[in-house]
């Protein structure tokens, strides 16, 4: 097995609430400088620029897996990460028919898709950062239908985490792993720990600007930086194992 | 009724946008779901929630809400603090439930005006 040092969390300049500065290319760029292996693209309700990134990605040399950070009905963020394009544009469609509203950029920010040769393509006028009406139950199932993976975000944060908003982690839920902030860490969330049960847990950045990346992340173990590995990395399965 | 009359009326700290306190009342609004509060409140509400992230003050510029009152003893995030300052929407605090506090805020005669 390799090692692969992997952010699973950054947000591009299409996040309302992310510098202008995170364009695809320069994601790309920082991601290498900050000696990562491989990178998830997680905008908030889309994955517009996450082509973007995965070209960018493999023009200089690193891996970049396109996702979304879903925002479900009871306003809890859910990292949906896939292995292709299409896949996540996939996942992107359901999200679109169950939200509604059209973005202020003045109050919220602006949400610019960029290509890989950072050129600006257009501004998306919907409300990203707004809740959609999919209950995160039905997201984890979608993403899952879909063949991704689904990760319970900042589990740790007061706002839009699973324990903010349920006060707990339905048992039921088939979450493939949960996400601690670089604020905390194992164990000194082991106050909240109960909650988190047997589920995998994962550390990533949560970037929204450029400084940000790779503060924190995870260790895997794995032979390439796929879906099917990291879903067998955080089952501890088959040799694969991950650390952070 | 002013902002400024009900932070007396109930002795709520002032944590952030004074400069909004002689903003008329309009009517009132419970809620924890951002979401929720969007699709409800209307200008001029007081807005009553536990939230003290950023976002509170996205959804107050946007629906051009009169004042937030954060309950259950709830304090703003700085950058929070920040945007009230810069926008002059009041954040106001209380100790007590939104149940306690809405039922005192109809006594004192804020009423959610029908349609």
């Amino acid at each position: 097995m390799k090692h692969f040092r992997g952010d699973l969390h950054i947000h591009t300049c299409l996040s309302p609430c992310a510098e202008l500065e995170m364009s695809p290319l320069r994601i790309v760029k920082e991601s290498l400088a900050k000696g990562l292996d491989f990178i998830a693209i997680c905008d908030h309700n889309s994955a517009e620029n996450a082509g973007a990134a995965v070209r960018a990605g493999a023009m200089l040399g690193i891996h970049v897996l396109p996702g979304l950070e879903i925002n479900s009905i009871e306003e809890i963020h859910t990292l949906a990460i896939f292995d292709s394009e299409k896949q996540a544009l996939s996942m992107q469609d359901i999200v679109y028919t169950h939200l509604h509203g059209t973005n202020r950029p003045d109050i919220f920010g602006e949400q610019v898709v960029v290509n890989e040769i950072n050129e600006v393509e257009y501004f998306n006028e919907r409300m990203l950062i707004a809740s959609t009406q999919l209950g995160v139950d039905s997201i984890v199932r979608e993403v899952h239908r879909l063949g991704g993976i689904a990760i319970a975000s900042h589990v740790d944060r007061p706002s839009y985490s699973i324990i903010s908003q349920l006060g707990f982690i339905p048992h039921d839920l088939e979450l493939d792993a949960v996400e601690l902030s670089c604020m905390t860490n194992k164990e000194s969330f082991a106050g909240g720990s109960g909650m988190l049960k047997e589920l995998p847990i994962i550390k990533s950045s949560d970037a929204h600007s450029p400084d940000d990346i790779g503060r924190c992340c995870t260790s895997f173990f794995i032979k390439v930086p796929c879906i099917d590995e990291i879903r067998m990395a955080l089952g501890g399965k088959f040799g694969r194992r991950m650390v952070n | 009724m002013k902002v400024r009359d009900i932070q007396a009326e109930f002795s709520l700290e002032v944590a952030a946008g004074s400069s909004g306190l002689d903003r008329e009342i309009a009517g009132g609004d419970c809620g924890d779901l951002l979401s929720d509060v969007m699709a409800n409140s209307r200008a001029g509400d007081l807005w009553l929630t536990i939230q003290s992230h950023q976002n509170i003050m996205a959804v107050a510029v946007l629906k051009d809400l009169a004042a937030i009152i954060l309950v259950n003893g709830h304090r703003p995030d700085d950058i929070t603090v920040a945007k009230a300052e810069q926008e002059g929407i009041p954040i106001l605090l209380s100790p007590t439930s939104s149940y306690q506090l809405a039922g005192g805020l109809f006594r004192a005669g804020i009423m959610q005006k029908e349609e």
